[in-house]
C-alpha cells in the first residue's frame, strides 16, 4: 500500500486523513474499525448502566449492601472478603494475555499457537462465566437477593447487580462462542485460504483474529470498571 | 499485509500482563485493608485509570494506531462526564426528597 508512505503524523494527520478520498481510517481494515465502533456504542451502554447504578445508589435512603461481605467465600477454613471477584478478576486479565498473543501469533501466520491460544483463551473466558453462574447462585438461592429486594440493605443493590453483570456476562458468553469460532478457522487454515466467510462472503483474513481480540479486550476493560465501581466502592 | 497487521514483541505483552495483574491486586488489597472515604475512592480511581489505559493502549493496540482513530474513539465518551453531572443532581434532590417524606426509612446512618 503506498498510502502508507505518505501519511502525516500526529494532529495534522486527523485533518488529512478525515478530508482524504475514499476512506478516514488509514492502516486499518474495514472491520477493526467497525469493531471499534461498535465497542464505542457498547461503551455507551455500559456507562448508561454504571450512571443508573450510581444514581439508585445515590439516592436510596437505605444503606447499601457491603460489596466487601457479601461476595466474601469462606476457602479452607479462612473468611476472605471479596476473593470471589478477585479470582474472576485475574482470571479475566489472564485470557486479555493469551488474547493479546494469539494476535501477535496471528500476524506471523503461526496456526498452531495461535489455535491453541485462543482456545485457551475460551477456557478461561467460560471458567469466568462458571464463576459468576456459581456466584449468581449463591446470591439468589442462599441469600435471597431479588431485583426487588434483599435481606442485606438498599432493594435496588440487586437490580443493579442483575443487570450490570449480567449484561456483562452475556458479552463474555458471546465472546467465548466467536473465540471457539475463530480457532476452528484458524485450525481448519479458512485465514490461510482466504476462504469466503459464512454469512458475508468476504474471504478470512488474520485481522479477525485482532478485531476478535478487540472485542475480547473490551469485555475485560468493562470489568475494570464494574470491578472498580460496583464491587469496591 | 505487514503494514495493516500489528507487530511487536511478545515481551511487551508479558510486561503489561504482570502490571495489570499487579494493579489488580493492588485494587483488591484496597478491599482487603479496609481503606475508607476518600483514599479508599481515589485509590480505586487510580488503579482503575491505570488498568483501562494499559488494555486499551496495548493490548487493544490504540498507541500504534492514526490519531483520527484514537480521537473518534476516545473523545465520544467524555460526554458521560456531564451525564454523571447532571444524574449526581438528580439523585441528591431524590435523596433529600426522600429523606422529607419517608423519613421512616431512614436507617442507622443515610446513604
Amino acid at each position: 500500500m503506498a498510502e502508507s508512505l505518505a501519511l502525516t503524523p500526529g494532529i495534522k494527520g486527523i485533518v488529512e486523513d478525515w478530508s482524504s478520498d475514499q476512506r478516514a481510517f488509514k492502516n486499518v481494515p474495514w472491520g477493526k474499525a467497525m469493531m471499534w465502533i461498535f465497542l464505542l456504542s457498547d461503551t455507551f451502554i455500559f456507562s448508561i448502566f454504571l450512571v443508573s447504578y450510581m444514581t439508585v445508589r445515590m439516592s436510596t435512603t437505605a444503606p447499601w449492601p457491603n460489596s466487601s461481605e457479601v461476595f466474601a467465600l469462606t476457602l479452607f477454613g479462612n473468611h476472605i472478603p471479596l476473593i470471589l471477584i478477585a479470582i474472576m478478576t485475574f482470571v479475566l486479565i489472564t485470557s486479555s494475555g493469551t488474547m493479546a498473543m494469539a494476535v501477535k501469533f496471528g500476524y506471523e501466520k503461526k496456526k498452531v499457537p495461535t489455535f491453541w491460544l485462543l482456545m485457551v483463551t475460551a477456557f478461561f473466558g467460560a471458567t469466568f462465566v462458571g464463576m459468576q453462574a456459581f456466584e449468581w447462585t449463591k446470591l439468589i438461592v442462599d441469600e435471597g437477593v431479588r431485583p426487588w429486594g434483599n435481606p442485606m440493605g438498599a432493594p435496588q443493590f440487586g437490580a443493579a447487580f442483575f443487570m450490570i453483570t449480567g449484561f456483562h456476562g452475556t458479552h463474555v458468553s458471546f465472546g467465548v462462542l466467536f473465540l471457539i469460532i475463530t480457532a476452528i478457522k484458524v485450525r481448519r487454515g479458512d485465514l490461510d485460504k482466504e476462504t469466503p466467510g459464512f454469512m458475508t462472503g468476504r474471504p478470512n483474513r488474520y485481522e479477525i483474529v485482532e478485531t476478535m481480540g478487540l472485542y475480547w479486550h473490551f469485555v475485560d476493560l468493562v470489568w475494570v470498571f464494574i470491578f472498580a465501581f460496583f464491587y469496591l466502592w | 499485509m505487514s503494514d495493516q497487521g500489528q507487530q511487536h514483541p511478545i515481551s511487551i505483552y508479558f510486561w503489561i500482563w504482570g502490571l495489570l495483574f499487579v494493579l489488580s491486586a493492588a485494587s483488591y488489597m484496597v478491599d482487603y485493608l479496609q481503606f475508607q472515604g476518600y483514599l479508599r475512592w481515589s485509590l480505586i480511581i487510580i488503579f482503575m485509570m491505570l488498568k483501562a489505559g494499559l488494555i486499551v493502549a496495548i493490548f487493544m493496540h490504540m498507541m500504534w494506531e492514526r490519531m483520527a482513530l484514537i480521537y473518534a474513539i476516545l473523545v465520544p465518551p467524555l460526554v458521560i462526564i456531564v451525564l454523571v453531572g447532571l444524574m449526581a443532581g438528580e439523585a441528591d434532590y431524590t435523596f433529600l426528597t426522600r429523606l422529607e417524606f419517608f423519613t421512616d426509612w431512614v436507617f442507622d446512618s443515610p446513604g
